[in-house]
């Protein structure tokens, strides 16, 4: 067994954790999430590169809330997801024992949120260079074709929700799509429909966004609308200096300062 | 109607303790101005959803207005600092989509600035006017229609 296998059944043998989520091997050569609760289990986890899907998105779910305390096999983008939910208020201390996984491979065990929040903030959220060179070629056309070009790429959603289901950050018991008096976001998967109901993830996103991509692997279209989310979270850290989740920053959206800089209000 | 001149419709989101006030001592010291606009009060302009300019765009404005208090003089202390950082991250991210964020006026007027009321609309009359009508965002809210017409 490695090492993470090994922390796991030892925290449930021990009884330290009354379940363990991570990732094992599902069909079709793909991954699944696992929630186990009996030790010898630990063998079947797994942990590479294909490991892509944010289970952080579990540990809001009443039906594990209520398990008990739980150790999660976390990758870099899950602990952010962690430490985005606990400053929130989403999340408990003592109710998680994260099984880190560093992007060297080094296993790491954080009982609190402290030693987490300080690893996490040890590291900062980088939007990959090949998703930097998208953007910028989507700024560099005019504004009818960029409104043709996201006309065009939306078109193909049919609203099937995945990407609210996969990202950990909508928790909402009630989405602002489900409103219906009034109706905020038209329910046809039209243009209009689709365009609102993308402004408005990415919106609610806004300063809270992990740049997990969870969203864009569920999206069954492969539609690039986390575009939008990496192309706020460059303009955010232009404008506001800087971009990270951490247990006592505030958000983005949910904080100011008096002398934010901007050049469009007269 | 091909001759008629192009009359902007212009939605204001304002807020209640500033740029309302603002609006109605323009009314109150007769100051005339473009009749364009139709003003929606609100309690602050942190109040503001962004999906209300979607939707008046939707409707069918040609041009928006957001305004509320100065920094630092907002009824709630901090509503329009909020406000601030929110239009800041919409309008990148409406740019980014392509929606024509020169349609959209962001100001602070404040309760006694009832001439600087009259020429912010002024200005974002005469600046629509010149833009023409925005059609992008409404054409594309007419999908009821279109699927009748398709039927």
């Amino acid at each position: 067994m490695n090492e993470y296998q090994t922390i796991a059944a030892g925290l449930l043998s021990s009884g330290t954790a009354a379940m363990v989520i991570g990732y094992s091997e599902g069909s079709a050569k793909r991954v699944r999430p696992v929630f186990f609760t009996r030790p010898e289990e630990a063998s079947t986890l797994v942990f590479d590169s294909r490991c892509v899907q944010n289970i952080a998105v579990y540990l809001t779910k009443k039906e594990i809330r209520t398990e008990g305390k739980i150790a999660i096999i976390a990758s870099l983008p899950v602990m952010r997801s962690i430490i985005q939910l606990a400053s929130e208020h989403q999340l408990s201390e003592e109710k998680i024992i994260v099984i880190g996984i560093t992007p060297s491979g080094e296993v790491k065990q954080f009982n609190g949120f402290d030693a987490l929040d300080a690893y996490v903030s040890s590291t900062t959220i980088e939007i990959e260079a090949r998703y930097r060179e998208k953007i910028e070629q989507v700024e560099k056309m005019t504004l009818t074709e960029r409104w043709n070009f996201w006309k065009n790429e939306l078109s193909a959603c049919f609203k099937c929700y995945a990407c609210r289901a996969a990202c950990p950050m909508c928790y909402c018991t009630r989405c602002t799509v489900e409103m219906n008096q009034p109706q905020w976001i038209p329910v046809p998967s039209h243009t209009l429909g689709n365009f609102e109901w993308h402004i408005m993830r990415a919106m609610h996103l806004a300063g809270r966004c992990v740049d997990c991509n969870a969203c864009a692997e569920a999206c069954p279209l492969g539609i690039p609308f986390n575009l939008l989310t990496k192309q706020m979270i460059l303009q955010f850290k232009k404008d506001f200096g800087g971009y990270n989740p951490s247990l006592k920053g505030l958000n983005i959206l949910s904080s100011y300062l008096p002398d934010d800089k901007e050049n469009f209000i007269q | 109607m091909e001759n008629k001149i192009f009359e902007p419709k212009i939605v204001a989101f304002v807020c209640n303790w500033c740029t309302y006030a603002g609006a109605d001592l323009t009314g109150t010291s007769r100051i005339k101005y473009a009749p364009n606009v139709k003003i929606v009060r609100f309690p602050c302009t942190g109040r503001i959803d962004f999906m209300l300019l979607l939707k008046a765009f939707g409707e069918g404005a040609d041009g928006i207005i957001v305004s509320g208090c100065h920094p630092n003089d907002c009824h709630y202390t901090s509503g329009n600092f909020h406000a601030r950082r929110r239009w800041i991250s919409f309008r990148s991210l409406l740019d980014f989509l392509g929606i024509d964020t020169g349609r959209i006026t962001f100001s602070w007027v404040s309760a006694a600035e009832g001439a600087k009321w009259a020429a912010l609309v002024n200005d974002t009359v005469s600046r629509i006017k010149e833009l023409g009508p925005y059609t992008d965002y409404e054409k594309v809210a007419r999908y009821y229609e279109e699927e009748v017409n398709h039927e």
